[in-house]
């Protein structure tokens, strides 16, 4: 384990290599549900309001 | 285009998924087989690359790397050219659509050139001595993620979306010079960065127990990519059409 870990000395970069790759990943799918979800409720809001009227 | 399909009305063609109805609809099926999938093999795919690869026998473990820097890079300059082909067809023949899709697509590629960056300054540096050089397939990709994020402000900076629109997509135009020096720049130059290691006559082609886990990493971002961009397009349609319900209302 330790040893896998290690990377063979290279462990800093490997790791921070796939810690970047999935920060930037999760981040744009984090924002992109989040937009799409506040978009969402926006357009909800505007088009119960019309039906209201 | 031919004059043969404007006549034909009834034909069946690409254009009709110009029109947000209908993108709405196909997109809402493909979209969560598209993310299940991406979701998918980006799990084996990390999971092979990390576990099943061996160490190369110049490179080391360092050799773990290519299989995220390769399919970002490649990803930060084909997302481009999926921008500069959405931005033609927004320009020329004003489907609403396009310009949309060119839109949403900039922050994705942006995320990909980032990484491609990132990634390969933490593999120069323990292969090169250095994590940054300014050879010109590495300052060609720089140049890119500034068009990426001058693209996302220009969007951003004008109220009006239409004139955002056309304005943008000119910006990604210009742009495209760099996307394909990114590409490229290796076969013109003499450059620090290696050539291609992939491809029909590549002299120096990965060996299978790369190239497979490579392979599917590749796909897993393209999906990434495709699931992605859907959720965008769709964000950005409701988007126009809350401001055509405040815009009538007003």
């Amino acid at each position: 384990m330790a040893e896998f870990l290690e990377m063979g000395g290279y462990g800093r970069y490997v790791w921070s290599s796939y810690g970047a790759f999935a920060i930037v990943v999760l981040g744009l799918v984090v924002w992109t549900l989040r937009r799409s979800a506040a978009v969402r409720r926006e357009l909800a809001e505007i088009e119960a309001q019309r039906n209201d009227k | 285009m031919n004059r043969g399909m404007s006549t034909k009305t009834k034909a069946p063609s690409i254009w009709t998924f110009a029109n947000p109805h209908n993108f709405m609809r196909l997109s809402g099926v493909i979209l969560p087989w598209a993310a299940i999938a991406a979701a998918a093999t980006m799990l084996v795919g990390i999971g092979w690359s990390l576990f099943y690869t061996p160490a190369d026998y110049q490179q080391g473990e360092t050799v773990k790397i290519l299989f995220i820097h390769v399919p970002a890079a490649l990803m930060a300059v084909n997302v481009y050219a999926v921008m500069v082909v959405a931005s033609l067809i927004g320009l020329i023949r004003r489907h609403p659509v396009s310009h949309l899709v060119a839109k949403s697509a900039a922050p994705i590629g942006a995320g990909f050139t980032l990484i491609a960056i990132l990634t390969g300054a933490l593999w120069g540096q323990p292969m090169w001595g250095a994590p940054w050089v300014w050879d010109a397939r590495l300052t060609s990709v720089l140049v890119l993620l500034f068009f990426y994020i001058g693209y996302i402000a220009l969007w951003s900076a004008i109220d009006e979306p239409n004139k955002a629109a056309d304005l943008a997509a000119i910006l990604c135009l210009f742009g495209s010079v760099f996307a394909f020096l990114s590409r490229y720049a290796v076969q013109f130059w003499n450059t620090l960065h290696q050539g291609t290691s992939i491809g029909v006559s590549a002299q120096n082609n990965l060996h299978d127990s790369f190239f497979y886990p490579l392979t599917i990493m590749i796909v897993a971002h393209y999906l990434l990519f495709i699931a992605l961009l859907l959720v965008g397009v769709r964000t950005e349609i409701r988007a126009r059409r809350i401001l055509a319900l405040r815009r009538q209302s007003a």
